[in-house]
């Protein structure tokens, strides 16, 4: 179906109406930018911060210029900000949080209503600044970026009004800083910026570099809204200057979208700080497509995916996975379809695809290009018309690459999609899940039935089902594994600015914890001395029959490697038992059982699930006076008091198994026609280092929630008094629980933490101990972006509900998975 | 032009397996209007092309002489002489692709096309028990021969929609391949009436059966039914004439009808066809948009791109 030769001779020239009319080609077609340039020219086409309701426009200050990358016309220099300027932000932001989070509900929700009326009432500058700051094609700024922008503000100004009713029980952080990229500037900084206000926070936000004219408008509109100053603060500079401003000790959050590998850096800055983080990290999304698919729709969904603002997005479908009995076909129609792609400035309407952001963004989608080009893969870029002068890259289909290559394994942020086959839907799942990241996947079949078990066993954060790069304020995005934690929007992205009310912000020093050497000191074995043991007798005058505590994983005890043990005192000094003394190795095989478990336990029903709970508690129950009795030996407490941490034992796994069928989701009201479904899914292998305080209560209350939502973990009980926790090894036996879902290692907390923490193969890791071993916790959980969950060396009281139990331990073992479900067959009679 | 298609066996395997996700469909529709867009001189060229595929329509209970020879005059000169002067487009044979009446008006459209000078504009006429297609078989095929006897070049025809909803694809095969006999020379364009077929996939289907028998057009309704010419719709029969060209190499030509009436559907409806069949599916001997008000619309929009005035409707001659 080639295009017929245009019947034009000399006479006719190409661009009048009698040669197009022959011809019927595309001409330009541009926005006007006219109301952009006003803009500019009403700032000078230079701009500083925004603080305190205010331009701030330090002397001295260097600059960086925001350039169109379609042409590389300067738009307008920006401020590169300086440790004082820092300074000024958080104290303003600080100031402003007093009074900000001391408004009632509804008055914040005013402002957020206003803020959402005044972006409005602007619209379309947003939209053309946007697209010309960035490169990206106007038609999706108009349709997609700003809309969205618009939609969250309303969202949460429906969140901030509720917030009294709906995160009862929590409370605003402070100041919050926002760290945003580049890819989509105005909207991913109002992920941040809603959810943090509406639930009482000041932010500070720092835009990407390439991109800040959008945030310093919305900065102005937001004062034009009537936001009191200090409420919103944007200031410029380089990544170190937002690392100035993340670690400074007066903010409270950071919340970062960006690379992974700034994630991780950020994670390590603030690591011990007791600063909140949430990051919304890189992706290689896979897009799965099924022999029994729409395949010509599949064709389309993936120009949604891959080729949606130039391929510079971190859920961008970059992996298609075909099975193989159409893989030819769907290539075959995907180069028919690239062969009339139009690539163009981002401001003429007719072009599918804008600017690239930078040229040195261009660079590294060349340089991976070329790399695989130059290893034998087949590179396809189609013969269309580029623009002669401006940063641009064509939409480019990778073939004969497989697992090992390079640009099938690495986030490439640009217009580059690799294409594999697969054979069957265990294959592709396989395939899918074969990554670091799990941000986003599309799942393609006519068939629900096969497109939901893919959707669920896919490890990302939001599946889509036929469709692909769908969002919505009602619905929470973010990562799996390694493309971060924590969700922008809906119910799920509220819990990321908030903290429980009952909690007061630790005041930390900053503490020195040498990574390399914390928790690597070896146990060293004494014996007790004789004096200290007292020899058991029971009541025939014989010797107790020796009781052995060993590791507890894979649902059998087992000997340490170290072969040695740790001797458990009173606090007389009198020796009450001996346990297992764990070490790396015992951390190993725990984590790989645990592994092995993990997906199965998952799977199986909650009532199963809440069933084995109830059976864990009847038999604590039934073994009330024996640990009343161990915990009255070990801690020296009165014998009612360790009576009553038994029976509160007992009451908070009825709460878990209770809740091990009351929390599987929610249908999210989003603008979708169909479903869209949020999982609260587990995390997966669970690390637990537990408390002194309470033994056997904290061992429970930690254990029981992330078992009973699904997780499998690995559990040290409290290094002084571990003995109620590890004579719970038979009560598992004997209520069912299957063996790898509670894995148990004693000994040292900070031995074992460390090589938890380090092991890549767990999920998160839950650390009640020191605000060193917090520190090292948060710090080494970077390398493997596992979710973190501590107590900065801070005592919590177990007793009490509030803090022993609740959301907040559910927020910590689940994660959100949104599913999205188009539905429609009927479109007549 | 083109051969013909003749069609080919049926071949009931070609309707397996068939796989159409509606709202990935809507969405495709949605965004390709937002993808592209003319302005200014292409703007003006890719309206006249768009009269130029215009099967001008009259297909009313009241229709008598006077309206269709109102029409036959205005399906040659579609836009104003001096509009197009303006354009340097006059004397370019700038016509509607057709005209298009009930079977009994024929020959007044042969009379009145014939005063007018212009016996070079096909007529087309609807056939077969238009719209329902409620009538014996044997009438439907006399149909269409008295309208060809009349002077009918192109015999718009509907499908049996009884056959195509109880999965009688065969029956409605059989059927239009005795409409293409009773056609002779004419070209025959098949009315799928959408509106009444209840799902994409039989959309789909019918276009794919309408093409086996030997359609030179498939058209997607009457006008008549409660969902007409949509985007969607339009999309999937492309999708089926892609098909059909893939696996015969007969290019079979598309007909959007029902509900085309601003000047901006057109340049969509023209969008689509270039975007998703190419070039040669913008020009009439592949592509007719069926209509009635639509050419008003594009008058009145070539009017403003010549004057930079809205114009008002009296200034325009009337169909």
């Amino acid at each position: 179906m080639a295009a017929e030769a245009v019947p034009c001779g000399d006479a006719v020239h190409a661009n009048s109406v009698e040669g197009i009319f022959h011809s019927l080609t595309y001409g330009p077609a541009p926005e006007n930018d006219d109301i952009v340039k006003a803009w500019l020219d009403k700032h000078n086409r230079s701009f500083g911060h925004f603080i305190d309701g205010q331009w701030f426009k330090p002397e001295g200050r260097k600059t960086f210029a925001s350039k169109n990358p379609a042409t590389g016309e300067v738009l307008a220099t920006t401020t590169q900000g300086e440790q004082e300027d820092a300074e000024r932000a958080v104290q303003s932001s600080r100031k402003a949080f007093k009074s900000w989070s001391a408004l009632s509900s509804h008055v914040r929700a005013r402002y957020l209503y206003s803020i959402a009326r005044n972006i409005q009432k602007h619209q379309k500058l947003f939209a053309v600044l946007e697209s010309i700051d960035n490169g990206k094609p106007m038609r999706e700024t108009r349709d997609y970026d700003i809309p969205t922008v618009i939609n969250h503000v309303y969202h949460h100004a429906g969140w901030a009004q509720l917030r009294d009713t709906e995160m009862k029980g929590w409370k605003p952080l402070g100041v919050v800083c926002g760290i945003v990229p580049w890819n989509f500037p105005l909207m991913i900084l109002m992920w941040k910026v809603c959810p943090a206000l509406a639930m009482g926070n000041t932010v500070i936000l720092k835009p990407a570099s390439y991109t800040r004219l959008s945030c310093l408008l919305l900065a102005e509109v937001c004062a034009q809204a009537g936001l009191p100053p200090g409420v919103f603060n944007v200031v410029t500079g380089n990544g170190a200057f937002g690392s100035k401003v993340a670690e400074h000790p007066d903010v409270d959050k950071v919340a970062f979208t960006g690379s992974t590998g700034v994630g991780q850096t950020l994670r390590r800055l603030t690591a011990g700080s007791g600063k909140k983080i949430s990051l919304e990290l890189g992706g290689k999304s896979p897009v799965v497509v099924f022999e029994n698919s729409d395949i010509d729709s599949v064709i389309e969904g993936i120009v949604d995916a891959i080729w949606f603002n130039q391929g510079q997005v971190c859920c961008a479908g970059s992996k298609l996975l075909v099975q193989e009995s159409i893989y030819e076909k769907v290539i075959r129609k995907l180069v028919q379809r690239l062969s009339h792609f139009r690539v163009g400035c981002g401001q003429d309407k007719a072009i599918d695809m804008g600017a690239i952001v930078d040229e040195s963004q261009r660079k590294t989608i060349d340089q991976y290009v070329e790399e695989a080009r130059a290893e034998g893969a087949e590179v396809y870029q189609p013969a269309i018309q580029m623009p002669k002068t401006g940063c641009f890259y064509p939409p480019t289909l990778i073939t004969n690459v497989q697992t090992v290559s390079k640009v099938v394994e690495e986030e490439i942020f640009g217009p580059v999609l690799v294409a594999l086959s697969f054979r069957t839907a265990k294959e592709a799942i396989n395939l899918a899940n074969n990554t670091i990241y799990g941000l986003g996947a599309s799942v393609w079949s006519e068939s629900s039935a096969l497109a939901l078990e893919v959707a669920t066993s896919i490890k990302a954060g939001t599946v889509w089902i036929n469709c692909h790069n769908v969002f919505d304020a009602a619905a929470g995005f973010g990562g799996y594994k390694q493309s971060g934690y924590g969700r922008d929007g809906g119910k799920e992205g509220l819990y990321e600015y908030v903290q429980p009310a009952w909690m007061s912000k630790p005041h930390l020093p900053s503490l020195e914890v040498n990574m390399k050497t914390f928790g690597t000191a070896e146990f060293t074995h004494s014996m007790p001395g004789n004096e200290q043991i007292d020899f058991q007798q029971n009541e025939t005058n014989k010797p107790c029959v020796d009781h052995t505590y060993k590791l507890y994983y894979g649902g059998a005890q087992k000997r340490p490697d170290s072969q040695a043990s740790r001797t458990i005192f009173s606090p007389q000094g009198e020796v009450v038992g001996l346990v297992a003394e764990g070490n790396r190795k015992d951390v190993r095989n725990a984590v790989e059982i645990a592994q092995k478990t993990a997906s199965g336990w998952a799977k199986k029903t909650s009532r199963l699930r809440s069933q084995i709970m109830y059976y864990i508690a009847e038999n604590l129950e039934l073994r009330r006076d024996e640990n009343a009795q161990l915990l009255h030996k070990m801690t020296n407490r009165n014998y009612e008091n360790c009576l009553e941490e038994v029976d509160l034992s007992v009451e908070r796994l009825f709460y878990w198994a209770a809740y091990c069928d009351k929390y599987g989701g929610t249908v999210q009201e989003t603008t979708l026609y169909g479903l869209t479904v949020k999982l609260h899914e587990p995390v997966g292998v669970v690390g637990i280092a537990c408390p002194d305080e309470n033994p056997l209560l904290s061992f429970i209350s930690l254990f029981a929630p992330a078992v009973a939502r699904g997780n499998v973990v690995v559990i040290i009980p409290s290094q002084k008094y571990p003995l109620a926790a590890v004579n719970m090894y038979q009560i598992f036996d004997t209520s069912d629980v299957p063996g790898g879902v509670i894995n148990v290692l004693t000994g040292d907390r900070d031995h074992l933490t460390k090589y938890l923490t380090e092991h890549q193969d767990l999920q998160a890791m839950w650390y009640f101990g020191s605000a060193e071993g917090s520190k090292f916790v948060e710090y080494t959980s970077a390398d493997n972006c596992k979710r973190t969950f501590v107590n900065y060396g801070q005592i919590r009281d177990w007793t009490k509900a509030d803090q022993g139990q609740g959301e907040e331990f559910i927020y910590h073992a689940t994660q959100c998975k949104n599913i999205w479900l188009p539905m429609g067959d009927i479109f007549a009679n | 032009m083109a051969d013909r298609n003749p069609g080919v066996d049926y071949d009931e395997t070609w309707l397996h397996n068939i796989y159409i996700n509606l709202p990935a469909v809507k969405r495709r529709a949605d965004t390709l209007a937002t993808r592209r867009t003319v302005k200014k001189q292409w703007q003006a060229a890719w309206l006249l092309r768009a009269v130029t595929c215009i099967d001008l329509t009259t297909l009313s209970g009241d229709d008598t002489y006077s309206n269709v020879e109102r029409l036959c005059f205005k399906a040659k000169h579609p836009i104003q002489n001096n509009l197009l002067k303006a354009l340097n487009m006059q004397d370019k044979g700038i016509s509607t692709a057709a005209v298009c009446v009930y079977p009994s008006r024929v020959a007044d459209c042969v009379k009145a096309l014939k005063k007018a000078r212009a016996m070079h504009i096909p007529i087309a006429s609807v056939a077969t028990g238009f719209p329902a297609g409620q009538s014996p078989l044997k009438t439907r095929l006399e149909e269409i021969r008295c309208a060809v006897a009349d002077g009918a070049t192109e015999i718009d025809i509907v499908i049996n929609r009884q056959f195509a909803l109880s999965g009688n694809w065969e029956g409605v095969y059989d059927e239009v391949k005795q409409m293409r006999e009773a056609c002779g020379d004419a070209h025959l364009k098949a009315i799928l009436a959408v509106g009444e077929l209840g799902s994409m996939v039989n959309v789909y289907k019918a276009s794919l059966i309408c093409m086996m028998a030997g359609s030179d057009f498939i058209k997607t309704s009457t006008g008549k039914e409660g969902v007409n010419a949509t985007l969607p719709v339009g999309l999937i029969m492309c999708r089926a004439i892609r098909d059909y060209y893939e696996r015969t190499k007969y290019k079979v030509g598309f007909k959007a009808a029902g509900g085309i009436r601003s000047a901006k559907d057109a340049c969509t409806w023209l969008s689509l066809m270039k975007e998703e069949l190419g070039d040669e599916w913008t020009k009439p001997a592949l592509f007719r948009l069926g209509a009635s008000s639509l050419l008003g619309d594009i008058e009145r929009q070539i009017f403003h791109h010549v004057t930079g005035h809205y114009a008002s409707g009296q200034e325009l001659p009337l169909a």
